[in-house]
């Protein structure tokens, strides 16, 4: 009653507060619609030149050079920033180089050192085995991604420290109902009351997935985690995690599965046995798919334009990858969401005794 | 199809990344911050409680004093109706004292005022049996000057009287 008497006096002595506030809400969403605008504008314009050097513009090699690793990260066409390459063969040790000695001024594949550079793949020139462990674009948005993760939950981490007792502030408070979040909606009912020793876990695997997700979408970043080797590590660790905390009633489950006649039991064995493997498989392939058929579909419609040669479908692909875009954002969070929500399940189902 | 052939480098470092943002995390980020989590939501559920609990004392309290009151009220009425009952009572009392009294200074006026008219009664017949007499005595005297067995009469009346 007292609060609701105070906000009708707020607004009858700020009548045009509410209106400021929703314009500068529309005027946000106007900015961040512009942003995707230019950023798209940017993209075509680098691809653009691809198609007026009179080759004929491949829409598949393009979107295929994006989605995939790269010996250097090429942010925009032509404009490439060097990394280093990590290999390791009999003959020559571990040999740290630039990835840019594999480019002459032409920007052309050159050898160096008896080493060759030829679609992503090193080889050495006399056939012998070499190992290729290069700070490639993915591994560098994998450091990028980490790098995020330490300097907000530090700041975070720092604010609990602060404000120890009292209402969260800054980046705490921004971070504190997702983590609550993850922690109250998706791990403790998964998993039940042994859910503290998974927590520290779920909830990196949610961030490092989200902020991965999040930076892929910014136009020439990497398509990190819609790598299946980035995926595949992840999954393997629920997989593992998973398997090693199974309880009785897991193993009982799948081995000697309870409830079924006993003859359907070896048959069921099998089938069990192969779902241990298509948990972890699942997410390793969900993940991955979703990611890079995002950003596959963004990427197939920004080349109509090139395709097409005309402006006028340019305007129209831009606004419908703007769109795509921002459905991208959910699809980005709700990954992050999925790929815990599932772990935690999983984790949950290992962890249940038999009841 | 080499989109779904998993690079080892790549398998490598994030492995190795992923490994050391978890314990680095684990161990300095997420293990404060969930029991920091856990502190401030026990103290806000012990705070709530014993809001909770202050707020039933209270309320326990207003019961009590309502009570007081309550009873303080009934015991008020009690003695209202107790004095209106005695004051009547002293009224009647006083009213039948009075009466008896004024009763009893009726009679007594009564008797005085009889007491008083057989007196005056009393005195006027003497007075008039003495003027009867003085009359009497005076016609008697006036006869008897001429008479002398009358006058002998009176004589002895007088001795009578002088007897009596």
């Amino acid at each position: 009653m007292n609060y609701a008497t105070y906000g009708l006096t707020c607004s009858e002595i700020h009548p045009g507060q509410h209106d400021e506030e929703r314009s500068a809400e529309r005027k946000e969403l106007i900015m961040f619609g512009l942003i995707c605008l230019f950023s798209m504008s940017s993209l075509q314009q680098a691809y653009a030149s691809d198609a007026s050097e009179g080759e004929g513009f491949n829409p598949g090699d393009m979107i295929n050079h994006h989605i995939k690793d790269a010996h250097g990260w090429e942010i925009t066409h032509g404009v490439v920033v060097p990394l280093p390459i990590i290999l390791y063969s009999e003959p020559d040790g571990l040999m740290i180089f630039s990835s840019s000695n594999f480019f002459n001024n032409a920007h052309e594949e050159v050898a160096y050192k008896g080493y060759l550079l030829s679609h992503e793949h090193i080889s050495r020139a006399d056939g012998q085995p070499v190992y290729d462990f290069s700070i490639t674009k993915n591994v560098l948005f994998i450091f990028i991604d980490a790098s995020i993760m330490l300097l907000i939950f530090f700041a975070v981490a720092r604010g609990y420290k602060k404000n120890a007792g009292k209402a969260p502030k800054g980046i705490q408070s921004l971070f504190e109902p997702v983590i609550i979040y993850i922690r109250d909606e998706v791990v403790k009912p998964s998993i039940g009351d042994n859910y503290q020793k998974y927590l520290p876990y779920l909830l990196t695997l949610f961030f490092f997935i989200w902020f991965g997700n999040l930076l892929g979408l910014i136009p020439g970043a990497a398509n990190m985690t819609g790598n299946i080797a980035v995926t595949a590590v992840l999954a393997l660790g629920t997989f593992f995690i998973t398997n090693f905390s199974g309880k009785k009633a897991y193993w009982s489950h799948i081995f000697w599965t309870p409830g079924v006649p006993w003859w359907l039991r070896p048959i069921i064995l099998p089938v069990e046995l192969i779902g241990v493997l298509t948990k972890p498989v699942s997410l390793m392939v969900r993940l991955f798919v979703s990611i890079t058929a995002g950003h596959i579909v963004v990427l197939s419609l920004v080349s109509l334009t090139f395709i097409f040669h005309s402006w006028m479908v340019g305007f129209g692909s831009t606004v419908i990858v703007t769109l795509i875009t921002i459905i991208e954002l959910l699809v980005a969070t709700i990954q992050a969401y999925v790929f815990t929500m599932f772990t935690s399940l999983y984790i949950g189902m290992a962890v249940e005794e038999h009841h | 199809m080499d989109l779904l052939i998993p690079d080892y480098g790549l398998l490598f470092w994030q492995l190795v990344v992923f490994s050391i943002v978890l314990t680095i995390l684990a161990v300095f980020v997420w293990k404060p911050v969930t029991e920091a989590l856990r502190t401030r939501e026990s103290m806000i559920e012990d705070s709530i409680k014993s809001a909770e609990l202050a707020r039933e004392e209270m309320m326990q309290i207003k019961a009590d004093n309502e009570m007081v009151l309550k009873e303080a009220r009934v015991q008020r009425d009690q003695l209202l109706k107790d004095a209106t009952i005695v004051a009547n009572k002293i009224k009647d009392d006083a009213k039948s004292e009075t009466s008896k009294i004024s009763e009893k200074m009726i009679l007594d006026a009564k008797s005085i005022i009889e007491s008083e008219k057989n007196a005056a009664l009393a005195e006027v017949k003497n007075l008039v049996s003495t003027l009867s007499l003085d009359i009497a005595e005076k016609l008697i005297r006036e006869k008897l000057n001429n008479d002398p067995s009358q006058q002998q009469l009176v004589e002895k009346f007088l001795k009578e009287v002088k007897v009596n």
